[in-house]
């Protein structure tokens, strides 16, 4: 296999509402960050790829508005994912491992502030059956997390642990929605939003974008001082039926990390897309993760989740962890759909310094 | 680095129509799916992937809608992506399925892209409300028809150029069991005296609304050497992009088109298309496109397109046939219709294209744009693999 990897990232400040700017002024800013970061100018990426979603724009053919700030003239070699940018990068990546490209631009984006995020995200469930229901994306991960909790392997105040860690470790992280945390002791004493679920179980809504370049063996090497380099990536997708899932485990997480070479060596590092604080104990299951890593440094979706971004913002993550030195093998994860439906798994290493 | 060469081992399509009301989506996928695995005498565990494509998620009013679809497309347990480019989302799709088997990422990828267009309404899913900026002005028509009035303009084009186009395909079409609309009584006199609708473009020189989906089966060497019929082999494929509008852009030949046609004939070793491609299907949404993309692709000199054209040069019995399935004019669902192209180009080196089968074609090309004229996926396929 070709070798790829991720040589700059990233990504904006995510908050709750960014009326005053469009999508392409998001966008623009951190695309520039990774092109200043590794001195290429547009016209000399070879191929680019996104990853967003109409239906937080509002608007068909929304992505055709930021191609506008990546500056597609002369014409460049592009293609679109109607999914988190995670997904873009895989396409470039796919693209980089034929030999047709040495470098990639991959950018994704979402703006949840003009809609109402948990009623636009039931649009997304089976149109027939389950879509005239109306069940909120709240209430359908408090489906699961209250599945979890029944099987009486964990509780409420574990949870809340997980809350308290990623709102406290997002205190390092400038670009974060949400940072700190009160005790535990004082978020149990909260109401719930959708029991077993209280606020925060739960992502921040907002907005937000990220970019990263990849790019392939020796031209990585010139345009990063320690390339993160992708060593396995691997996604797969789950039934949608919620009633045929069993919603404590993620069988789609564990095949995609498997596939990704994730178990053949420990990782010092991941970065999990875990938007509710039960999807993160159902990952770390999957992913046999053990106390000694280090899991979302960053803060992880609880402080920052953009809609589309946050599962490129993982591996964003992850790769800055290695260019500086604070990781040598990291796992990155996205997911997409209702209750982890949909789980992609990177595994990235620096060289030996 | 050589690229594993890739195959087209089965396409599979739906009977195209206005309104599928006797499926649902997930039905409506299925069924082009199934077809594109009984063609390759393929099951669902040989499905390694599946590459979905579709325009905007408004024209059904469902929100990435493949996570609906996973398990209609027995995706359950393996990767699915979803592409969507606009218009040329058809095209993109099967481009990214095959780059994923060049890559040697999988072997066998299944690569469908779908519209239902009855289940939402395109014209108010492209009509948008204020505040957000409406690009397309009064439909995709609106939107064209200075450019195609731009186009007879700079080449002196009589103006009966585009119903001679109109009538070949709807002809083309009645020779397609799967396409849309089946005019068998329609006249050359009836198209121009048809409505006009955005002057020039008269009513039976647009595309209709279809419901319909296609499908193809995707391979390696190995899984080419094992399929049951003659595979059609990628010679070259490639996408280009480039901004909505900007001060000098060319409507009437966009530099994308041309970009996006040199590079797959460099990959294909094509140095003069109108002697060595032996078929087109061109994506054609107003009749006036084809003479406009005969130019944009290199197969007529700038201001000649139409003379191809109204000499017979394109039609079924031609030495250049353009769209002999009947194309975008006589079948449109809109994310599927750069599929249709890329399948039915596959169809004629396949030598499997039925009625409207071109005699003899060895070499195809497959055509996609979209957005505002901005977008272009493109394909050569080939009777023979690919040299090397």
């Amino acid at each position: 296999m070709r070798e790829v990897a991720i040589v700059a990232f990233g990504q904006s400040d995510h908050r709750r509402d960014t009326a005053e700017t469009s999508e392409v002024e998001m966008v623009m800013p951190v695309l520039h960050q990774v092109l200043d970061a590794t001195g290429l100018r547009a016209g000399e990426i070879d191929f680019t790829c996104s990853g967003s979603c109409d239906y937080l724009a509002g608007r068909a053919f929304s992505f055709t508005m930021t191609l506008d700030g990546v500056g597609a003239w002369p014409p460049i070699a592009e293609s679109h994912v109607e999914m988190d940018g995670a997904w873009a990068l895989y396409e470039a990546w796919t693209r980089l491992l034929t030999g047709e490209a040495e470098t990639a631009l991959v950018y994704s984006y979402g703006k949840s502030s003009p809609g109402d995020l948990r009623e636009v995200l039931t649009r997304q469930l089976d149109p027939y059956y389950v879509a005239p229901l109306w069940p909120d994306s709240v209430a359908l991960a408090a489906l699961q997390a209250q599945a979890l909790l029944d099987e009486g392997d964990t509780d409420q105040r574990a949870l809340a642990g997980v809350a308290v860690r990623s709102r406290t470790a997002a205190e390092d992280n400038p670009h974060a929605q949400l940072a700190g945390s009160p005790p535990p002791e004082a978020l149990l004493d909260e109401p719930y939003l959708v029991r077993p679920l209280r606020r925060h179980d739960c992502p921040p809504v907002g907005d937000g974008a990220a970019a990263v370049v990849l790019a392939a063996g020796d031209t990585a090497r010139r345009l990063c001082r320690r390339p993160a380099w992708i060593r396995g990536m691997d996604h797969r997708t789950e039934a949608h039926g919620l009633g045929v899932r069993d919603l404590t485990r993620s069988p789609s997480t564990r095949l995609a990390a498997e596939r990704a070479g994730a178990f053949e060596a420990p990782v010092d590092l991941a970065e999990l897309h875990a938007p509710f604080t039960s999807q993160e104990l159902i990952l770390r299951r999957a992913l046999r993760l053990g106390e000694d890593v280090r899991v979302n440094p960053s803060g992880g979706a609880l402080a920052a989740n953009p809609m589309m971004a946050a599962g490129l913002i993982r591996l964003g993550e992850a790769a800055a962890a290695i260019h500086r030195g604070a990781a040598d093998r990291a796992l990155a994860h996205a997911t997409s759909g209702p209750c982890l439906q949909q789980n992609l798994v990177a595994v990235l290493e620096g060289d030996a310094s | 680095m050589t690229k594993e060469p890739v195959a087209v081992v089965g396409i599979g399509q739906t009977k195209h129509t206005a309104a599928r009301r006797d499926v649902s989506i997930a039905g409506l996928v299925r069924e082009a799916a199934v077809r594109a695995l009984e063609d390759a005498q393929l099951t669902w565990p040989d499905i390694d992937a599946v590459v979905i494509g579709k325009a905007p998620d408004f024209f059904e009013g469902v929100m990435m809608p493949e996570l609906y679809l996973a398990d209609a497309l027995g995706a359950v347990g393996k990767p699915m992506l979803r592409v969507h480019t606009a218009g040329s989302v058809g095209g993109s799709t099967a481009l990214v399925a095959a780059g994923l088997v060049a890559a040697r990422v999988h072997r066998t990828v299944l690569t469908l892209a779908f519209e239902k267009q009855s289940e939402s309404n395109a014209m108010w899913g492209l009509s948008l409300p204020i505040p957000f900026q409406q690009p397309l002005l009064a439909g995709a028509g609106g939107f064209f028809a200075p450019h195609v009035r731009a186009y007879m303009r700079r080449t002196g084009a009589p103006s009966g150029v585009g119903a001679l186009v109109a009538y070949k395909d709807r002809r083309n079409a009645l020779r397609n069991p799967y396409a849309h609309l089946h005019e068998h009584d329609l006249t050359l006199d009836q198209v121009r005296s048809s409505p006009m609708l955005w002057d020039p473009i008269r009513y039976s020189e647009t595309c209709p609304s279809s419901d319909g989906a296609c499908a193809m089966v995707l391979t390696d060497r190995a899984g080419a050497d094992r399929a049951p019929y003659p595979p059609a082999w990628m010679h070259g494929g490639a996408m280009r992009s480039e901004p909505t509008l900007f001060a000098g852009k060319d409507f009437v030949s966009p530099r994308a088109g041309r970009d996006c046609a040199a590079d797959v004939y460099r990959q294909a070793g094509i140095t003069d298309p109108r002697r060595e491609i032996d078929a087109v299907e061109m994506y054609v949404p107003f009749s006036w496109y084809e003479p406009m993309w005969l130019e944009n692709l290199g197969f007529a000199d700038e201001g000649e397109g139409w003379k191809l054209t109204e000499s017979g040069v394109t039609e079924l019995g031609g030495d250049l046939p353009v769209n002999p399935s009947g194309g975008v004019l006589s079948t449109n669902p809109i994310g599927a219709s750069g599929m249709l192209r890329f399948a039915e180009a596959a169809l004629q080196v396949r030598g499997r294209a039925g009625e409207h089968q071109v005699d003899g074609a060895r070499k195809a090309l497959g055509h996609a744009y979209g957005g505002g004229s901005q977008f272009f996926s493109m394909w050569v396929v080939a009777d023979t693999p690919p040299a090397g």
